[in-house]
């Protein structure tokens, strides 16, 4: 192809191949009409067409989750790239690798409010790692794999590139460049060995160290190496909601996720710690509580490829800047050879509390006071039956929160959600994704009855073409999460959550219908004794989707919790209830 | 969409470093292309930095402009807007400038009321602080000094009282003192 005359669609769409794009998740209309035709003949390309662009950039977060590959979503101008931003905005807050192409008017159109025109640069500019404007088919290729090289290099994060129909029509001689030409960009950095030795020998001399793992060992496919520092130094750690199944869940050192809903164990631990490890989070104010509480006791050592995340909500004594493999490929090395001139450590007291408060504190949940299932025991039995080698893709509120909290994770990427954003709508398209790249693995959106309403028409989308994903819809008749905050700090007026799906409504609408309308298979299951048999009949079906009503309890409550503005030692493990610190420790 | 939002957004504060906002003056240097002014700036008001001022314009070097960012803020928040700024694919390099280190302007140009009776009180005005007359006018004259932002505090003050009608300012521009240049090295690759 190279050095070939074409049209700059047609070169789009090789320079997609060339950078190794193998789907596409879009939606057609006017300024990207020319790149589509030349689509159609692709066929090392697949375009999966989606009902809803946002649904397209879900779907394309959710392969790039389950694949570890750039997702790629295309779109027309205006209303269609508008479509996209929330899913972009998503994308870039997990730092998820994201391609989003959108078509713009003529050059000659451009600032005039042309029909469909939207200025797409600039309004994705903020929730961008960067973003382009192509209005020459010249420039095609080099921006084409800029764009890939930014979103899945260093920090991943989500790309836009915005193409004039003008710069699509226009011939050029098509030439995949050599370089980048990314004068500014240096997404490489190495940790530095005075850092890795600090950093080892305050975990030598600490006597209540905590590992604190965040998505970057995910993004940076550090399970390994960052296991085997764990297994060599023999301390504690916890996973974050965007790490969970970075490390097994079953390791005997796991206390367990930390943060607002966080395990009594895994938040105790690093309020107590003395040193906190942290590789790949963010200190995010959903892990962190009150900041000026948080582990008011502990040394940091913060391990991060961004080094604007390090110090900046917690300051970190010794900063590592660098790639989570690295990092901790480099400490384990150094701890070893440390070690082996003499072992300092003294973590026995440490690890005599942290077992009391993981035996002591559970997760877990009471039975519902109205007699209707516990969302809770859904979850937990489908994470059971259909096992860790699954993917299991959440939406956002509480059954996101229970599904983090009662599967357990065994692998990296099989668990898949909308941490940063906390974007509703995100579970039946990103599950999509996840199916289409990991077409061999059970695949299943646990979704709420309010998020699965804001993006479900995408079940057409997985009927249409094959992509047999389970959708456990843990309906529970109201926007959960909402509910559960006004239950607990709005003197229970629930103002506007109420959504009719569940016992005792009109089941407006009826997801079982809903199903069966779009081709699918929908079941209904209500009651406890029938769980396992439901779960077991989802399984068996692989040639459709399925979407399982699983109607529950309304007031079901995601515990333990740590409510909003205040420490993390005021956690709560049910409504008025703190762990007996004193009796305890 | 759901209760997952932020209700609390204090700003850390830790002890090791100097936590008085004073301003700081930064050199970025940026590839010239479309749009990246926006970038750097709206990264400065997403992430709620504020701007004291700002000058942008050519380099020796066609590819490359320079941006002149002053804020006003503490050591701890100048080391993240410097962290959030390299993150831009197109900055190229940021140079904080030591005042005591570098030669900083601005320029002003002030229209002030001055007939017979004031005229000669202006002039001395603009001849002490070296500044000179661009345009007059039977009841005003307009003024051009450059100078640090003192300077031009200090003149703007005694200016006052004769009745300033309109002033225009421009952004501070700073270089390093000595032989060293920013640009120096290949910033292009």
């Amino acid at each position: 192809m190279n050095g070939q005359q074409m049209t700059g669609a047609q070169a789009l769409v090789e320079s997609l191949k060339h950078a190794g794009a193998e789907v596409v998740f879009g939606l057609p209309g006017g300024c990207i009409l020319p790149t589509y035709d030349p689509l159609m003949d692709a066929e090392d390309i697949r375009h999966i067409l989606v009902r809803h662009e946002q649904g397209a950039g879900h779907a394309a977060s959710g392969y790039a989750h389950a694949t570890g590959k750039v997702g790629v979503c295309l779109a027309t101008s205006g209303p269609g790239a508008t479509n996209l931003i929330t899913a972009i905005a998503d994308a870039q807050m997990d730092s998820i690798p994201l391609v989003a192409i959108t078509g713009q008017v003529g050059s000659q159109f451009i600032g005039t409010d042309a029909f469909q025109e939207a200025d797409i640069v600039g309004m994705t500019m903020p929730v961008t790692k960067h973003n382009f404007l192509v209005s020459d088919a010249d420039e095609i290729p080099k921006v084409i794999k800029q764009a890939f090289h930014i979103a899945s290099t260093g920090r991943p994060g989500a790309v836009l590139v915005d193409v004039t129909k003008d710069a699509q029509q226009g011939m050029t001689q098509f030439v995949w460049p050599e370089g980048l030409d990314l004068p500014g960009y240096r997404p490489d950095p190495r940790p530095h060995s005075k850092q890795i030795r600090e950093a080892v020998s305050l975990l030598l001399e600490a006597k209540r160290p905590v590992f604190l793992l965040g998505g970057g060992v995910l993004r940076g496919r550090a399970s390994e190496e960052v296991g085997e520092l764990i297994d060599v130094s023999g301390a504690p750690f916890v996973t974050t909601l965007m790490a969970r199944g970075a490390l097994p869940d079953s390791h005997p050192n796991h206390l367990g996720m930390p943060g607002m809903h966080g395990a009594v164990s895994a938040v105790s631990a690093l309020q107590r710690s003395d040193l906190i490890v942290n590789i790949g989070a963010r200190f995010d104010d959903r892990v962190t509580g009150v900041l000026e509480s948080f582990a008011p006791g502990a040394k940091v050592v913060h391990a991060d490829i961004d080094p604007a995340e390090i110090s900046k909500n917690r300051e970190a004594q010794v900063p590592i800047v660098g790639q989570a493999a690295e990092v901790a490929r480099a400490m384990t090395a150094e701890l070893r050879e440390r070690l082996a001139e003499d072992d300092p450590r003294d973590y026995e007291a440490w690890w005599n509390t942290m077992s009391m408060l993981r035996d002591n504190y559970p997760l877990g949940w009471t039975e519902t006071e109205d007699g209707f299932t516990a969302p809770q025991k859904v979850i937990s039995r489908i994470g059971a039956i259909s096992g860790p080698d699954s993917i299991f893709v959440a939406g956002v509120g509480q059954h996101q929160m229970w599904s983090s909290q009662f599967i357990k994770y065994e692998h990296p990427c099989t668990w898949i959600n909308s941490g940063g954003l906390g974007t509703m709508g995100y579970s039946v398209p990103a599950a999509m994704g996840a199916k289409v790249g990991q077409p061999d693995k059970v695949v299943w959106s646990i979704d709420g009855d309010g998020c699965f309403q804001m993006t479900n028409q995408e079940l057409a989308t997985c009927v249409i073409n094959d992509i047999p994903i389970k959708v456990a819809i843990i309906n529970n008749s109201s926007l959960g999460m909402v509910r559960q905050w006004q239950n607990l700090f709005y003197d229970q007026r629930y103002s506007n959550t109420d959504l009719n799906t569940g016992h005792g409504t009109r089941r407006i609408p009826d997801f079982v219908k809903l199903a069966d309308a779009y081709g699918a298979v929908g079941l209904r299951c209500e009651r406890d004794e029938d769980i396992d048999a439901t779960i077991a009949q989802a399984m068996e079906i692989n040639d459709r989707p399925v979407i399982v009503d699983f109607t529950v309890s309304a007031d079901a409550m995601v515990w333990p919790m740590v409510p909003a503005g205040v420490s993390n030692d005021e956690i709560q493990i049910a409504q008025g209830m703190s762990p007996e610190w004193e009796r305890d420790i | 969409m759901s209760a997952n939002q932020s209700t609390q957004n204090t700003p850390a504060s830790t002890t090791d470093y100097v936590m008085t906002p004073q301003s700081q003056t930064l050199s970025v240097l940026v590839e010239n292309k479309p749009g990246v002014l926006t970038r750097v700036t709206a990264l400065f008001s997403r992430r709620a930095y504020n701007i004291s001022s700002l000058a942008v314009g050519p380099t020796e070097h066609p590819e490359i402009s320079r941006i002149t960012v002053v804020v006003d803020v503490d050591q701890r928040r100048l080391e993240q807007i410097t962290k959030q700024l390299n993150k831009l694919v197109n900055v190229l390099k940021i140079v904080q400038l030591d005042a005591r280190q570098t030669v900083q302007r601005e320029l002003i140009l002030i229209k002030v009321t001055a007939d017979n009776s004031s005229r000669t009180s202006v002039l001395e005005i603009v001849q002490m602080f070296r500044a000179k007359v661009v345009d007059a006018a039977a009841d005003s004259v307009t003024i051009e000094a450059t100078g640090t932002q003192d300077k031009l505090s200090a003149l703007l003050g005694m200016l006052e009282s004769f009745g300033v009608r309109e002033i225009v300012k421009s952004g501070e521009v700073a270089i390093g003192r000595g032989g060293r240049a920013i640009t120096d090295r290949s910033l292009l690759g």
